[in-house]
């Protein structure tokens, strides 16, 4: 009976959402008030329902209901429970209803938290939430129904993927999702805007925080997958450059532009044009990625609804919204007031040269994802293009984008002296040659490259610092008091400063694992001593264990520092009869500065088994590094959410016109244009 | 109006790229060349799909004059046509054949063999796809030849036929036998 009720939910939820997309755009247009609550009742209603349908599959897993095709195909009754729950969104349909229900909920949200929005835009807003909805809440009921019964029921279900039975993926996708779908915030505000016919500072205000909150949760679920990667899959790898995961970072990329460019609109009320074709970019390439992972067009490690109907589907829906879009940006964006002009050394100036670059650089992997296909077409030729093509072009591009990084946030508005920057950076100059140069002396191989990683990291760092030491810096100049100032500095500064310190520490993990990583792959029998990095890792042998769903073979490899012994490592390889799978379960050791990462494989005949024991130097940074990220997003959030919830309403929104002070919060009530 | 005319070019970006999506569900995996070719077979370890046919792994391809790499799937028509043009070709020419199941379920491979009857000596599971990956496969079914060393001889993706079997896959096999 539950799942019937999902079920309905779920189509109740279409049928809301039709209202949601046409109602409240009626109502802005005829400026009827009635219209426009009906879409926010709307907003709130889909979710509600949503809410009930997923609790309702959610249920159908918990306890274990093999009646339900879904269930059977993903779960099983042995499995623990985290799995049992992440189950529901590992696999197609269940995922889909995910990527609604938190659809649902920012739309949800913005009827919610957006009291102090200009009506019509607000309604606006709400609709265009509405219509997407509408396309897919009609792809998952017409070709992905996640309430299918299964009659007669079996009497076990068939197990999730065992690979997918890992704590880091069970939080993988939702908040991929929470990344992917908070962007669509940002394309609703656009193409509301370009129906209005308006971009203005309060435009922009408003569109930061949702792309904030989208881009920390994007940056958290793809440092989750590649996490998962890095110790699920074995390979001591951590990214592929895999279309799937190039599907991710694309919108990464372009949301990372979205949330410079809109802080020029805000305090600048200039490149207003762009920073809407950023925003129908961003959710646009979130959908593409949605296509290519479930459409099959592309063959990758995590294409798992390859249904060429399900690929058809997604493709007109993906051109009614970004063709839709962009055509409207096409005939509205030329009218829109172009606003304050710049020199190009200027705060607005870096924003735009950063914009450029993450703009190439998000073109780069989209070429790199999709030549395949297009060399196909064109020359009828079929290759496949590796890492080697996205590292010879995509870091060229990040080395202006990372030197910039760090006097950026220095430069004034308007205009910015040259020398005087260089003088202030001229401590953080001295810091990063003084790295780059120990890392000449230190690295054996590709000696230049590593001491350009690091020298770029370390600038980053040493300009992050200075910016910092720079704005505390009294007039007393006593410690006290600077702290002091440090302390209360806006918690934007702050988000700033910890997202670059974040990238720098990724950009060191990046450079210095590639370059300066060690292996050893051998046949090992018991008692077999391996020299690694300064370490002896000795293989002891192998015994076998059980778990709940699964049988396995636990390695024991000790590690010894000179004669002695500082860990010890037990790596597994477990076989999930369901699916008759076998996993490698890496045993890590991790520490500040490197990884011991080893990995057992199967028996030959002579009885030797083989071990794969890797040294990855700094690969504990990649994580740490986004953390120090994510954090900077939400604390930057915080910040703005004071200014935003700030009820104050103001009956002209200025524009920016003091430098770096922030406009009044609020909006015009009604514009009238 | 040029300035019009600019704001047009993200459209027509997006048009071109639906295109070749589009494009590219029609796509129908002829002939490939593939990096691989006399180069060795890329490592993997694949489990056995049931208890009556072992599990495949890198190991297993060296030391027979010549064998076959299929890599096939219960959801594919194309797999099932070309399934009895392999049987005749595992049989009749006596080359091992070495199966493995691409991104299915288990039971369903089973159920695909059940029925159409198993060809191969050994079989893989590769669930996620990563021997796909690895081997570079473009989509199923896909046959690669493997020589004595374990090198990759000669890849066809797409379902095999009588044409290609006589064409290039025959004469291959006389020669690696020699």
């Amino acid at each position: 009976m539950i799942v019937e009720f999902g079920h309905f939910a779920l189509i109740l939820a279409l049928v809301v959402a039709i209202g949601q997309s046409v109602l409240p755009m009626v109502g802005a247009a005829r400026r009827d008030v009635r219209l426009a609550a009906f879409g926010r009742q709307a907003a709130h209603a889909q979710f509600a329902l949503l809410g009930l349908s997923f609790a309702a599959l959610t249920y159908a897993f918990v306890t274990s209901d093999f009646s339900v095709a879904l269930v059977v195909s993903n779960s099983h009754s042995l499995k623990p429970m985290l799995y049992k729950i992440s189950g529901v969104w590992g696999n197609h349909e269940g995922s889909m209803l995910l990527w609604v229900l938190i659809l649902a909920a920012f739309g949800s949200a913005v009827a919610a938290f957006g009291r102090n929005l200009p009506e019509s835009l607000k309604s606006r807003v709400i609709g265009v939430q509405g219509m997407i909805g509408v396309g897919f809440l009609l792809f998952i009921v017409l070709t992905s129904n996640p309430f299918e019964r299964m009659l007669p029921a079996p009497l076990d279900g068939r197990d999730l993927n065992p690979l997918l039975q890992d704590p880091g993926l069970a939080f993988h996708p939702p908040f991929l999702y929470l990344g992917y779908v908070g962007l669509s915030v940002a394309f609703s505000f656009a193409v509301a805007a370009l129906i209005e016919g308006k971009v203005d500072a309060a435009w922009a205000r408003w569109v930061r925080p949702w792309t904030l909150a989208a881009w920390s949760s994007l940056t958290l679920g793809i440092a989750l997958g590649s996490w998962w990667a890095y110790y699920e899959l074995g390979w001591g790898g951590w990214w592929f450059w895999d279309p799937v995961e190039n599907a991710s970072f694309m919108p990464w990329l372009a949301a990372t532009a979205l949330l410079h460019s809109a802080i020029v609109v805000e305090k600048r009320d200039a490149l207003k044009s762009w920073t809407v074709l950023l925003a129908i970019i961003a959710f646009s390439l979130s959908l593409m990625g949605t296509f290519i992972v479930r459409s099959g067009v592309l063959t990758s490690v995590h294409a798992f609804a390859v249904d060429p109907e399900r690929g058809v589907f997604i493709l007109i829906l993906l051109g009614i919204a970004v063709g839709g879009s962009l055509a409207l940006y096409a005939w509205r964006a030329p009218d829109l007031q172009p606003g304050g002009l710049f020199r190009p050394i200027s705060r607005e100036g870096g924003l735009l040269i950063n914009n450029l670059f993450l703009a190439v650089a998000c073109a780069t992997v989209l070429l790199g994802t999709l030549y395949p296909l297009i060399a196909e077409a064109v020359a009828d030729e079929k290759i496949s293009v590796g890492p080697p093509f996205f590292n010879a072009t995509f870091i060229p591009l990040m080395i202006p984008l990372i030197i910039l990084m760090a006097a950026g946030p220095m430069m004034g508005w308007k205009r910015a002296g040259i020398s005087g920057l260089l003088h202030r950076l001229r401590a953080a100059l001295v810091a990063t040659a003084a790295a780059a140069l120990v890392v000449l002396f230190v690295a054996e191989t590709d000696a230049i490259a590593a001491a350009l990683g690091v020298a770029a990291g370390v600038w980053v760092l040493a300009g992050v610092t200075t910016d910092l030491v720079h704005r505390c810096r009294s007039r007393e100049g006593t410690l006290g008091a600077g702290l002091n100032r440090l302390f209360n500095l806006p918690r934007s500064v702050w988000g700033t400063a910890l997202g670059h310190a974040g990238v720098a520490i990724v950009v060191m993990g990046i450079t210095v694992d590639s370059l300066m990583s060690t292996d050893i792959i051998a046949a090992a029998e018991p008692g077999d001593r391996f020299e690694l990095a300064g370490r002896t890792l000795v293989y002891e042998g192998v015994e076998p264990k059980m778990g709940p769903n699964y049988m396995s073979e636990r390695g024991v490899i000790s590690v010894y520092k000179g004669d002695e012994k500082i860990a010890e490592l037990d790596p597994e390889r477990r076989f999930y009869p369901v699916q008759g799978m076998t996993t490698t379960e890496a045993a890590i050791r991790s520490t500040v500065f490197e990884d011991l990462y080893v990995v057992i494989g199967e028996q030959d005949e002579q009885g030797r088994r083989t071990v794969r024991l890797h040294h990855n130097p700094l690969v504990p940074w990649l994580w740490f590094g986004t953390i120090i990220m994510v954090l900077g997003g939400v604390l930057s959030l915080s910040d703005r959410r004071l200014r935003v919830g700030a009820p104050i309403r103001s009956k002209k929104a200025t524009t920016g016109k003091t430098e770096g002070g922030a406009p009044p919060a609020g909006a015009q009530p009604e514009a009238g244009d | 109006m040029k300035q019009r005319l600019l704001y047009l070019l993200p459209l027509a970006g997006f048009l071109a790229i639906a295109g070749y999506f589009a494009y590219g569900l029609t796509l129908n995996p002829q002939e490939l060349p593939s990096a691989l070719i006399d180069k060795p077979a890329p490592t993997f370890e694949l489990a056995p799909l049931d208890d009556r046919t072992p599990g495949l792994a890198t190991a297993d391809l060296a030391g027979e004059p010549v064998a076959l790499v299929n890599f096939f799937a219960s959801w594919c028509v194309p797999c099932r046509a070309e399934h009895p043009i392999l049987t005749r070709l595992a049989e009749v020419e006596n080359v091992p054949l070495y199966g493995i199941a691409y991104k299915d379920e288990i039971a369903d491979s089973i159920g695909f063999l059940n029925e159409l009857g198993n060809p191969y000596d050994r079989i893989g599971v590769d669930q996620d796809g990563r021997a796909a990956i690895e081997f570079g496969v473009y989509g199923v079914p896909e046959t690669y030849v493997i020589d004595r060393d374990g090198h990759i001889r000669f890849r066809h993706a797409g379902a095999l036929t009588r044409q290609i079997i006589e064409r290039d896959i025959m004469p291959l096999i006389e020669e690696l036998r020699k």
